[in-house]
């Protein structure tokens, strides 16, 4: 054991691996991703400095003194109310308790305000719930505080939306159906997420928080773009944060396009031109963890993604970091070692504007 | 988790100036350096005071932008937000509501 190092796997698991074994995983995740998204992959000197972030031997690792990075958050204060299945600790507190609870007590950049489904489709029947929500923490909170809900396409079929489900159109070789069926609603969508943010913005919110776009493929890219769009031209000031849901846009319509562009296949690097083009001040890039392969592998392969996002934006990138993404393990708490080692990485390595 | 994000690599908002650099993200599209710069050059200090505790304590309470604790008599919430609109020579939604309907 003397010259092996702790380390982790996707899925969170402890392991130990020798320098060698480290350094081989690096490249092969690395390469993975310079493969997939035909991007360069890491330079041996950034495989050199993530190995020694990954080693080093204390438990806790953190950025040097002056290249901190502002923190932003999504899921809101369900995080502190909610139940497991938001990740939520179930402490029955408000939502204004909840949000002030990350400004004053935990010290987040941003916040964001959300609704227990903490998708957009739910929330525009309690509306009115929601702006007075929004007003109070506003009146309350002095970091930015946005509205963050998920695309979530998957809610306007059947059976819980109107449209025939694509997936049990597809089963029927009823292609063209299912392609209509997506359409709709992604049209759907974007009014009701632009419907519900106009209601919000009326009463002070700072902006919104597209949390896992693209989570039902690419008609979920679709429907957040033309919302996005649609909310830039009647709000300049709106502050827009475009959070994707996986590395690679899944064509589940295949055709579907934004200003021309074909949304499947797209990885991050081709998202955030899109993100810019549709009014986003702030681009999250994704990339998936395998719980399979060791954190070296994870993170090599997610820091050369991220890497290349970046450098093809011309805005902020906050790299998505929660549980199975970013180089985090697949796991409800992630253990402190592999989480600031990954924080570490992303912010010396990819240079992201914030996480 | 974002406690150890935080910790590792934040720029523990209120705490010190994380807020303030993640507003001019959001309202200017800043990029990191960009925004802390801009942030430094209106407090007065270096990009590296914006994560300092010590020094942002100090800055935050005279310029009345929100501090971490509840020090009586000191701007809070949306009065804390119209001061820092001001210090940064930006646009708060929230502040442009609150001023339309006093005035």
């Amino acid at each position: 054991m003397a010259n092996e190092y702790f380390l982790r796997m996707g899925d969170g698991e402890r392991i130990s691996m020798t320098r060698e074994q480290i350094i081989a995983d690096l490249q092969e995740g690395s390469a993975d991703a310079a493969d997939l998204g035909d991007i360069p992959e890491l330079s041996g000197d950034e495989i050199d400095k993530l190995a020694d972030i990954i080693m080093d031997p204390n438990r806790i690792v953190s950025v040097e003194p002056g290249m901190e990075i502002p923190v932003t958050h999504d899921i809101g204060s369900i995080r502190i109310d909610g139940d497991q299945g938001n990740s939520g600790v179930g402490i029955p507190s408000s939502r204004l308790v909840g949000c002030m609870m990350h400004e004053r007590g935990f010290g987040a950049d941003t916040m964001e305000l959300g609704h227990i489904d903490y998708s957009f489709k739910p929330v525009k029947p309690v509306i009115a719930q929601e702006q007075q929500a929004m007003e109070v923490c506003q009146q309350n909170m002095t970091v930015p505080l946005l509205y963050g809900a998920m695309p979530n396409l998957g809610l306007y079929y059947t059976p819980d939306g109107p449209f025939e489900n694509p997936g049990d159109l597809m089963k029927a070789f009823k292609i063209n159906e299912a392609r209509e069926s997506i359409e709709h609603a992604g049209d759907h969508a974007t009014r009701d997420i632009t419907w519900i943010m106009q209601h919000l913005q009326k009463v002070g919110c700072d902006g919104v928080n597209f949390d896992t776009i693209g989570a039902a493929g690419d008609g979920d890219v679709y429907a957040s773009l033309y919302a996005m769009k649609a909310l830039r031209e009647e709000f300049p000031n709106i502050y827009i944060e475009a959070g994707m849901a996986g590395e690679c846009t899944l064509g589940m319509h295949g055709e579907l396009e934004f200003e021309g562009k074909a949304l499947a296949g797209l990885w991050p690097h081709e998202q955030v031109p899109l993100a810019e083009e549709a009014g986003a001040n702030v681009f999250g890039p994704v990339c998936n963890t395998n719980t399979s392969k060791s954190s070296a592998w994870n993170l090599a392969r997610a820091v050369t993604f991220t890497k290349a996002a970046v450098s093809a934006a011309n805005i902020p990138c906050h790299v998505d970091m929660g549980m199975g993404v970013g180089g985090i393990p697949m796991f409800e708490t992630p253990p402190i070692d592999a989480v600031t080692r990954a924080s570490k990485a992303m912010v010396e390595i990819a240079g992201v504007d914030g996480i | 988790m974002p406690i150890s994000h935080i910790m590792a690599s934040g720029l523990t908002g209120m705490r010190a100036a994380g807020d303030l650099v993640a507003r001019m993200q959001f309202s200017e599209n800043m990029r990191i350096n960009e925004a802390k710069d801009y942030v430094a050059r209106k407090l007065g200090v270096e990009a590296l005071d914006l994560s300092d505790e010590y020094v942002m304590r100090e800055i935050r309470e005279e310029l009345d932008i929100g501090v971490l604790t509840s020090v009586p008599g000191c701007a809070k919430g949306i009065a804390s937000k119209m001061n820092i609109e001001k210090l940064l020579d930006v646009e708060i939604n929230c502040c442009d509501k609150f001023r339309e309907i006093t005035m």
